[in-house]
C-alpha cells in the first residue's frame, strides 16, 4: 500500500499588512460600504467636537471659580464640585453624613464577609440573617433613634435616597410578586382574578399615576389625623408597582417548569406549601433571574419619577442646585453630571445581566 | 363525626373554598374600612364627590391646543377631552420617529460596515441606560438655552418660525377651499392604494413588476399641490405681534423635547427588537435569497425583513404602549398632555383626587387594553399554520 505523506499546508497569502486588510474588510469593502464609511465620518465629525468642547476644551475646570467667572461657553465643573455632598447625600446634616458611609459600607464588608465564608455550611444561614438583619440596621443608621440623632425623611436625597427607594421596592415587592405569581396560576378562580385584576390594573397605567395615587388618595384610606411620610408613600407606591412587574416575570419562570415536576412532587406526597417551596418556587427563580434583574433596572430607571411627587433624588437635586442664586442657570453641567452618575450604575447592571443570561442559558442548553 | 370532620379538613377542594372565602372577607373588610376612611376624610375636609365637576369652568387656558375648541370659559371635561387628545398626539408622533429611528439603528447595528455598527452600539447603550425623565429634562433645558428669543426667530421664508417657544407654522384657514384640498389628498391615496394592490397582484400572477413610484409622486404628492392652487385654498401665517406670535399653528418647545425624548429613548428598545428578530431569521433563507439572484437589498427587503417583523411586532407593540405610558412625564415639562390638564392643574383647582386619578387611569387602561387587543389579532394572524 503506497503511504502519501501529508503535504505542508499553505498558509493563505498575505498581500498587506493586517491593518489594511482590516479596512478593507470593514471599511471600504464595496461602493456602497465607502459610501457608509464617508458618511459615519460625517455624522461623527458633526457630533463629536460640541460635545467635546463643551465638556473639555472650552469647560472650566477651575474648582474654586463661581458661577459669573466660570464664563459661558462650556461646561462649569466647579458647579458640581461645590455641590457635590448634595448630589450624594441629599440635605442630611453634615455632622451625621458618616452615618450613610456606614450604611453602604456595611454593605461592601457584609458581602466580603460573605465570600470568606463561601464554603462554609452555615453560608445559608448568613444569607438570610444578613438579609433580615441588614434593613434594621440600614433603617436605624439612616434615619436614627436608638441613641443616634433621628433625621426626617425630609432630608434625605440625592444618589442616597435614588438607592433607598430602588432597593425598598425591590426587597419589598419580592416577596408580593411571588404571592401573586402564584395567584396568578393557582386553580382557585377567585384568587387567580383578584391576582389578575391587580397586576394587569397596574401594569396598564403609567407609575406616575400610581404615585399620585400612593401620595394623594391613599392618606384618604386611613383614619383622620393619621401623618403620612412623603417617603412612605411614595414608596408604597414603588412597591405596589414593582410587584407587578416581578410577578408576570416570575409567572415566566412558573410556567417554564415542565408539568412532570409538580406530578412528581404530587406523587412523592408533599402537600402544596412544600410543593411550592422546595420543588417548584427553587427552579422558577433561577429561570427568572435575568429577568429579575432586568426588571431591577428598569426600577432603578424609575425612581427618578419621585422627584414628580416632590422628593429630592438626584435628578431633582439639580433643580435645587439650580435654584440656589449663585448657580442660577447651570442646569445642564447638573444634567449631565446625574446622567453620567445613573449611566454608569446603569450600564454595569445590564452588562450583569447579560453576563447572567449567558450563564444561566449554558445550563439549561442540551 | 370527628373522623368526618377531620377528613373535611384535609379535603383539598373544602380548603381552596375555605381559602377563597377567608380572602374575599379580609379584603372586603379592608375595602370596607377605607372607604369608610374615605367618606369620613372627604367630609372633614369639604370637598364635595361625584362628577358634577366636569360641567363646571374650567378657568384655565392651555398652551398645546390642536384642533379642538377650548378657551378658559370651557369645562373641566372639555379639557379633559383636550389632554386625551395632546396625549394621543404626542404619542403618535413619538410612535412614528421612534419606529423610524429604531429600524434605522436597528439594521445599521447588523452592517457589515465597522463604524455603522459601532456607532449604532454607542447610540443604543447611552441613550438606554439613561432615565427617560433625565432625558426630556435635559432636552427642554438645552432646547430653551440654544433656541434664539422670539424676537431673533430662525425665520424660513417668513412662514415658518423656530425660537425658544416653539416652532411655529401657517395653518389652513378651514372652509370650503381647504375641504376640497383635503378631499383631493383622500382621493389620490385611495387611488394609489388601490393601483398598489393591482400592481402586486399582477406581479403575483403573472411576474411582471410595474414602478408605481410615479404613480405615488403623481397622486399623494402632486395632486394636493394642484389642488391647493387650483381650488385656492387659503393659508394663514404667524406673525410677530408684540411679544409672541400670533396666527397659524405652533407646536411648543414642550412638545418638542417630549416627543424627541420619547422617540430617542423608545427607539432603542424598538432598534434591539428588530434586531433580534433579524438574528431569529435562519441564515439560510439569506443564502436562498441570494441564490435566486436577489441583490442584498432586496433580500433584506423581501425576504429576510417580512420574517423578521413577525417576531420583532410584539416586542415592538410592548414599547409603544411603555411610549405611551411614558408620555405622562410631560408633567415635568408641562406639555399639556392628560396628566398634566387633569392630574395637576384640574386637580390642583377641583381638589376631587379620587374621581380625577381614577379617570386618568381609567384612560390609560383602555390604551393598554385597546393595545394588547391588536396584539392578540396581530399574534392569531401571524401564527404559523398547520405547526
Amino acid at each position: 500500500m503506497a503511504v502519501y505523506p501529508l503535504k505542508e499546508t499553505k498558509k493563505a497569502p498575505q498581500s498587506q499588512t493586517k491593518a489594511i486588510q482590516w479596512l478593507k474588510e470593514n471599511l471600504l469593502s464595496s461602493t456602497s460600504n465607502v459610501l457608509l464609511t464617508l458618511v459615519a465620518l460625517y455624522l461623527i465629525y458633526l457630533i463629536l467636537p460640541p460635545i467635546l468642547n463643551w465638556t473639555i476644551f472650552d469647560a472650566n475646570f477651575d474648582l474654586t471659580a463661581d458661577n459669573d467667572s466660570c464664563g459661558r461657553e462650556g461646561a462649569c465643573w466647579a458647579f458640581i464640585y461645590d455641590n457635590f455632598k448634595m448630589f450624594i447625600y441629599g440635605f442630611y446634616p453634615e455632622e451625621e453624613l458618616w452615618r450613610i458611609d456606614a450604611m453602604f459600607g456595611l454593605i461592601v464588608v457584609m458581602i466580603m464577609f460573605g465570600s470568606w465564608i463561601k464554603k462554609s455550611q452555615y453560608r445559608m444561614h448568613y444569607i438570610i440573617g444578613a438579609f433580615l438583619v441588614y434593613p434594621v440596621a440600614a433603617f436605624f443608621l439612616l434615619h436614627g433613634g436608638l441613641g443616634l440623632e433621628v433625621v426626617g425623611t425630609d432630608k434625605w436625597g440625592g444618589l442616597t435616597l435614588t438607592i433607598v427607594v430602588a432597593a425598598v421596592g425591590i426587597v419589598a415587592s419580592f416577596p408580593l410578586g411571588i404571592l401573586f405569581a402564584l395567584g396568578r396560576q393557582s386553580k382557585m378562580r377567585i384568587v387567580r382574578f383578584i391576582s389578575i385584576v391587580f397586576i394587569e390594573f397596574v401594569r396598564g397605567v403609567p407609575l406616575i399615576t400610581i404615585l399620585f395615587m400612593a401620595s394623594v388618595i391613599l392618606p384618604l384610606f386611613f383614619s383622620v389625623g393619621m401623618d403620612f411620610d412623603k417617603l412612605l408613600r411614595a414608596l408604597i407606591g414603588i412597591t405596589l408597582f414593582q410587584t407587578a412587574y416581578i410577578a408576570e416575570v416570575i409567572r415566566g419562570g412558573l410556567q417554564a417548569i415542565p408539568k412532570g415536576q409538580y406530578e412528581a412532587a404530587d406523587a412523592s406526597g408533599l402537600n402544596f406549601v412544600q410543593k411550592t417551596t422546595l420543588i417548584i418556587l427553587p427552579q422558577a427563580l433561577k429561570i427568572s433571574i435575568p429577568n429579575i434583574v432586568g426588571s431591577f433596572i428598569a426600577l432603578f430607571k424609575d425612581t427618578t419619577l419621585i422627584l414628580i411627587i416632590g422628593l429630592y433624588d438626584m435628578l431633582a437635586i439639580v433643580g435645587a442646585a439650580t435654584s440656589n442664586s449663585s448657580w442660577l442657570g447651570r442646569n445642564s453641567e447638573g444634567y449631565v453630571f446625574v446622567a453620567f452618575v445613573m449611566w454608569v450604575i446603569l450600564y454595569s447592571m445590564s452588562r450583569y445581566s447579560k453576563k447572567l443570561e449567558v450563564r444561566f442559558s449554558t445550563e439549561h442548553k442540551n | 363525626m370527628f373522623i368526618k370532620l377531620k377528613s373535611l379538613l384535609y379535603n383539598n377542594e373544602v380548603r381552596a373554598i375555605a381559602f377563597q372565602v377567608l380572602a374575599v372577607v379580609f379584603i372586603a373588610y379592608f375595602v370596607y374600612q377605607a372607604f369608610d376612611n374615605m367618606m369620613l376624610n372627604i367630609e372633614q375636609s369639604g370637598i364635595r364627590s361625584g362628577f358634577g365637576f366636569l360641567n363646571d369652568e374650567a378657568g384655565f387656558a392651555v398652551n398645546d391646543n390642536f384642533f379642538l375648541t377650548y378657551s378658559p370659559t370651557s369645562t373641566n371635561l372639555q379639557a379633559f377631552y383636550v389632554g386625551i387628545v395632546n396625549t394621543l398626539i404626542v404619542a403618535i408622533t413619538g410612535i412614528f420617529f421612534a419606529s423610524v429611528i429604531g429600524l434605522v439603528i436597528g439594521i445599521a447595528r447588523l452592517s457589515s460596515n465597522y463604524l455603522i455598527r459601532k456607532m449604532a452600539t454607542v447610540y443604543i447603550e447611552i441613550f438606554r441606560n439613561i432615565p427617560i425623565l433625565l432625558q426630556i429634562l435635559f432636552w427642554y433645558s438645552t432646547a430653551l438655552s440654544v433656541l434664539p428669543s422670539t424676537r431673533n426667530s430662525m425665520n424660513f421664508l417668513d412662514s415658518v418660525f423656530l425660537n425658544s417657544r416653539g416652532l411655529f407654522l401657517p395653518k389652513f384657514i378651514i372652509g370650503t377651499e381647504f375641504y376640497l384640498v383635503l378631499a383631493s389628498f383622500i382621493i389620490g391615496i385611495v387611488a394609489y392604494v388601490f393601483i398598489k394592490k393591482r400592481s402586486t397582484k399582477k406581479h403575483d400572477d403573472t411576474g411582471i413588476a410595474t414602478n408605481t413610484i410615479p404613480h405615488f409622486l403623481g397622486l399623494v404628492v402632486l395632486l394636493p399641490i394642484v389642488a391647493y392652487f387650483v381650488f385656492g385654498a387659503q393659508l394663514e401665517y404667524p406673525a410677530l405681534k408684540g411679544f409672541n406670535f400670533q396666527g397659524g399653528t405652533d407646536l411648543s418647545i414642550e412638545f418638542f423635547s417630549l416627543a424627541f425624548a420619547l422617540s430617542v429613548y423608545t427607539a432603542t428598545y424598538i432598534a434591539e427588537a428588530i434586531r433580534s428578530g433579524i438574528d431569529s431569521v435562519d441564515k439560510g433563507q439569506k443564502e436562498a435569497a441570494a441564490a435566486l439572484g436577489l441583490r442584498q437589498g432586496q433580500a433584506m427587503r423581501l425576504v429576510v425583513l417580512p420574517q423578521a417583523l413577525r417576531v420583532a411586532i410584539p416586542p415592538i407593540i410592548n414599547q409603544y404602549l411603555n411610549l405611551t405610558k411614558n408620555s405622562s412625564l410631560a408633567t415635568a415639562v408641562g406639555y399639556s398632555e392628560l396628566v398634566t390638564i387633569f392630574s395637576g392643574t384640574v386637580l390642583n383647582v377641583v381638589g376631587q383626587a379620587i374621581e380625577i386619578i381614577a379617570l386618568t387611569m381609567l384612560v390609560y387602561l383602555t390604551i393598554s387594553l385597546f393595545i394588547s387587543l391588536v396584539l392578540n389579532i396581530f399574534n392569531k394572524k401571524m401564527e404559523i399554520k398547520g405547526k
